[in-house]
């Protein structure tokens, strides 16, 4: 594909990367290991200080504000849309914002104008009426067709929410972008691999290849489009950044033009820090930079994923618990061979914590193995326990599936960047399908026909064998309805709301994860322990509905360490996902699902009626995999071992267990705790000064 | 063999290295007046366990042990131990850091008993040793018993080679006496495997058990130890120890 090693490139080991796409290849021949200590590090610089304070400032006036500070409401957001915005142009190391100035938030109707118009209003903005007639009348939004398709059933299920949080009105989010090659080939390059893309695609012009050519043509224009962008902050990104600070502006532009096409559910930055390190390393190498510089230009570029704003509705953040970006960066892990991937710039990313103090994004992950290098397994664990802001994912257990370039999107969703997307897929219920398998179809709440009118469950007690079969017949119905939705809300995305910059930086064939996801399994595996374990009685209301239960009894409890009721909890995810697979998925999604409800629980235990474990309507479902509130009463590993149980490959996008502990219960603190006391036998070593270890003798005088 | 365990804790992590499965065995001599575990004093009540039964617990949550181990507190586990011997024995077999957090009050160098304790410590990585307090006068108003056996404990360790953590509580008023924290730190310079000082500052947290039984709380009123204060008292600890082996050093030399 190229044929010169640019010039842009001197310095670096070539390889494949060097004639083809390959940002894996890249990183593997050349970044540095660092097995060292946090000591090299830069504080913030003088620059950084005024521009964080004018940022604390402007987050000041926002929350006064009510929310939001200033929002577009006639230009609607592409890549070039408006001009270059700054904080403060002399000082900003790393430049550009989603609109003309920080804190304005963008206007993005694609994914549905009703939701724009919304998160308007909600804060005394009113959308331009010319802007919501186009996207009334002339141009469809995301949401105008996935409506116009669902069937009476899927707006059933929708209402009653047995299948809730769906990506049908707002961005779906959970694809990153390699933005790291923006950096590493410059756009022509780019261009030029996608221009070879496109005229790959040949033959007979069926769907599928129509589509494909259409997409890639979008995706040029995307990046034609990006490099625009660039030109307006004057940069011009044709070719390879040449130094550190332009790989990581080269890279952020990539990022920027994201977000201002997309406002996504998590709009996830990727895999940078090592790959950045190697830019850093040359320019340190060189001499041409400093490590104050080094930092410096980390710490502006964190600043801009902190700065990242979209508008949204109320409704929303609720759901959400907050206004997440999940701008999620993947540090560390360890490579194929076996070698750890920790570099000084994992260390940077992390000292941005105290150079800039907490912060919930980017949301900063590091991908946790045994073999990360002792020193910076420390480093974590001190800046964890300063800023209660760090993420951490088992890449042991990700690498055996997504090898050593994958990133996570949003909060767990494993993916090879570049070469993997998803389509993510929200969340059934499956505590609510449960009590639809009780009452024949019948919606505990709403009291209306939901389900499929199967034959309810008779008598006054439950029988397991009975429950169960019917709950399998259930589970069924909702994972084909359940599919079935989510492909009309994909199709509908790609069709209206199409990620062109984003897709633009990945591979021509790309492998698609359909995601899907499931709340409420501690409740179903306690109420089937207990219809299994103890008695539960049925109580039905004058139109005969089940609408409470008396458990007489006791019986055993999901997160005990006991496989009585594990084994139910593991046998749902299977069978659930076993379901979800005999359907046909869009794209050829690979279908996956994921169990981690970590805000919304609440939002879904308020729509799940009474429930045969003695949970209570309107009761909170355990967040993700996680026991139900209170009732692990084993200690913290019995627990941990139940949610242990749940098997990965059925719940490949991710298991989630919430755990907080007191600090006090973690270990000792080391200042009252001092180990090594040996040290102090070395007392030859008390008269020349050894005794003046730091670890043993802080504060003591001689 | 079955011994009184009171209760399991699956995930400690402040008795011992690591994380830790922590066995609290039912029974204890003592009376100490800061104890935050009142309920495990009264011996040969309660729950029963065998050595397997509780290595099969283990096992359930290995897993999460493994830069851990085992760990046996109290009560004074020292009170069961044939029981004690055979759980680490066991243990040892597959391969648990095993450690014994007592007080060293049961010891005795009587014939019948030092090959106990001998065939005990071949089974024991680490013995965590809680000394109440140095001087045998105050530490029999703190405990209600004599501190000799104690410091033979701590010797025996000493000459055994046995890896050895000091724990001591401060308590505001007493046990934070400068003279008696510099007394502790130099009669721990003479021993051999001390590994590690831990300054445990009092806390109030066992009142609550307290009025469940219906005791009367001797130490009420006395505010927990700040971690300033810890701090100084690990100090002093440190220092004794440090002088008094400077000064044997100086000795040897002359």
């Amino acid at each position: 594909m190229f044929t010169e090693f640019a010039k842009e490139w001197e310095g670096f080991v070539a390889g494949q990367w060097s004639r083809n796409i390959d940002v894996r290849d890249f990183i593997m021949k050349n970044y540095t290991q660092y097995n060292g200590d946090e000591s090299f590090l830069a504080g913030p610089t003088e620059a950084t200080k005024t521009l964080w304070a004018q940022v604390m400032e402007l987050s000041k006036k926002e929350r006064e504000a009510g929310g939001v500070l200033d929002l577009d409401t006639k230009i609607v957001s592409t890549i070039v849309s408006h001009d270059a915005g700054y904080l403060n142009k002399d000082l900003e190391k790393i430049v550009g914002f989603q609109t003309d100035k920080p804190f304005k938030r963008s206007l993005q109707p694609f994914g549905g104008i009703r939701m724009a118009e919304g998160a308007c209003e909600s804060y005394g903005y009113k959308v331009d009426p010319e802007v919501s007639e186009i996207f009334t009348k002339y141009r469809k939004t995301h949401n105008q067709g996935v409506f116009d398709v669902y069937t009476p059933e899927m707006r059933l299920a929708r209402k009653s929410a047995i299948i809730t949080g769906l990506p049908d009105a707002y961005g779906r989010g959970r694809i990153i972008g390699d933005y790291r090659r923006v950096a590493l080939y410059g756009i022509d390059m780019l261009m030029k691999d996608k221009r070879a893309q496109f005229d790959s695609v040949t033959g007979t012009m069926n769907e599928h290849n129509i589509r494909l050519r259409e997409e890639l043509q979008e995706q040029m224009k995307a990046l034609g489009e990006l490099k625009e962008m660039a030109a307006k902050y004057g940069f011009d990104i044709s070719k390879p950044a040449k130094n550190a600070q332009e790989a990581i502006q080269w890279l952020y532009f990539g990022y920027l033009a994201a977000v201002k096409e997309q406002n996504g559910a998590a709009m996830s930055i990727g895999r940078t820090s090592t790959f950045l390190d190697i830019f850093i390393e040359r320019d340190l190498k060189n001499g041409v930079i400093t490590e104050e510089q080094a930092q410096e230009f980390i710490d502006h570029f964190i600043m801009k994923l902190r700065l990242v704003k979209f508008a949204r509705t109320p409704e929303y953040n609720s759901l959400f618990s907050g206004d997440p970006t999940w701008v999620t960066e993947s540090i560390g892990g360890v490579n194929v061979m076996g070698q750890h991937m920790v570099t000084k710039n994992s260390f940077r990313y992390l000292n941005t914590l105290d150079n800039l103090g907490t912060a919930p994004e980017p949301n900063l992950t590091v991908l946790w193995s045994v073999n990360l290098p002792r020193t910076f397994k420390e480093y974590c664990a001190k800046m964890s326990i300063k800023s209660s802001s760090i993420q951490y994912e088992n890449d042991d257990m990700m690498r055996v599936t997504h090898g050593d370039d994958y990133a996570i999107a949003c909060c767990v969703s494993s993916m090879r960047v570049g070469k993997e997307m998803q389509f993510f897929g929200a969340r059934a219920n499956l505590a609510k399908c449960l009590l639809y398998a009780i009452n024949g179809g019948v919606d505990e709440r709403l009291g209306i026909q939901v389900g499929p009118k199967y034959r309810p469950v008779e008598g006054d007690y439950l029988d397991f064998d009975d429950v169960m079969a019917k709950y399998e017949d259930m589970m069924r119905w909702l994972a084909n309805l359940y599919v079935n939705t989510l492909n009309v809300i994909h199709y509908m995305h790609d069709k209206y709301c199409y990620e062109r910059l984003q897709m633009s930086l990945h591979d021509r064939d790309v492998k698609r994860y359909f995601a899907t996801g499931i709340a409420g399994l501690s409740v179903v595996a306690d109420s089937l322990s207990a219809i299994k374990y103890a008695k539960v009685k049925c109580i039905r209301n004058e139109a005969g509905v089940v609408v409470d239960y008396e458990v007489e009894g006791d019986f055993p409890k999901y997160g005990n360490n006991d496989d009585r009721v594990d084994t139910i909890a593991v046998d749902i995810v299977e069978k659930f996902m076993g379901m979800i697979r005999s359907n046909y998925t869009y794209r050829d999604g690979v279908p996956t699902t994921s169990i981690l409800t970590i805000t919304s629980n609440v939002v879904y235990g308020k729509k799940t009626g009474n429930t045969p474990d003695g949970r209570k309507q309107g009761v909170p479902l355990a967040p993700g995999a996680n026991p139900m509130h209170g009732r692990d009463t084993h200690g913290a590993t019995a627990s941990l071992a139940s949610v242990a149980k749940l098997p990965f490959k059925d719940a490949q996008d991710g298991i989630s267990n919430t755990f907080s502990i007191i600090p006090n219960a973690l270990g000792k603190d080391m200042q009252v705790f001092v180990g090594d006391i040996d040290l102090i036998n070395a007392a030859d070593g008390c008269e020349n000064g050894a005794c003046a270890e730091p670890t043993l003798n802080t504060g003591i005088a001689d | 063999m079955n011994g009184y365990v009171h209760s399991i804790d699956t995930f400690g992590t402040v008795d011992g290295p690591g994380i830790r499965f922590v066995v609290f065995t039912q029974g204890c001599p003592m009376r100490c007046k800061y104890c935050h575990n009142p309920d495990t004093w009264t011996p040969k009540i309660g729950n029963q366990m065998s050595v397997e039964e509780i290595l099969y617990e283990y096992d359930k949550c290995k897993e999460f042990l493994r830069n851990g181990g085992l760990t046996v507190t109290g009560g004074e586990p020292l009170l069961q131990i044939d029981f004690l011997t055979e759980l680490f024995r066991e243990a040892k077999k597959k391969n648990i850091h095993t450690c014994l957090d007592t007080s060293g009050i049961v010891f005795s160098r009587a014939d019948g008993q030092i090959q106990k304790f001998d065939e005990l410590m071949k089974y024991t990585d680490l013995v965590m040793l809680d000394i109440k307090h140095i001087d045998p006068e105050q530490h029999k108003i703190l405990t209600k018993q004599d501190n000799a056996n104690i410091l033979d404990f701590a010797k025996y360790l000493s000459e055994k080679g046995i890896t050895t953590w000091i724990r001591h509580v401060v308590v505001p008023g007493i046990t934070d006496d400068p003279v008696y924290l510099d007394r502790l730190g130099v009669f721990l310079a003479e021993l051999k495997t001390v590994k590690a000082l831990d300054v445990l500052p009092y806390h109030t947290m066992g009142v609550v058990k307290y009025e469940k039984l219906g005791i009367d709380y001797p130490l009420k009123g006395v505010e927990p130890l700040s971690k300033e204060d810890a701090i100084k008292a690990r100090d002093i600890i440190l220092n004794g120890i440090k002088r008094a082996r400077a000064e044997k050093l100086k000795q040897n030399k002359q």
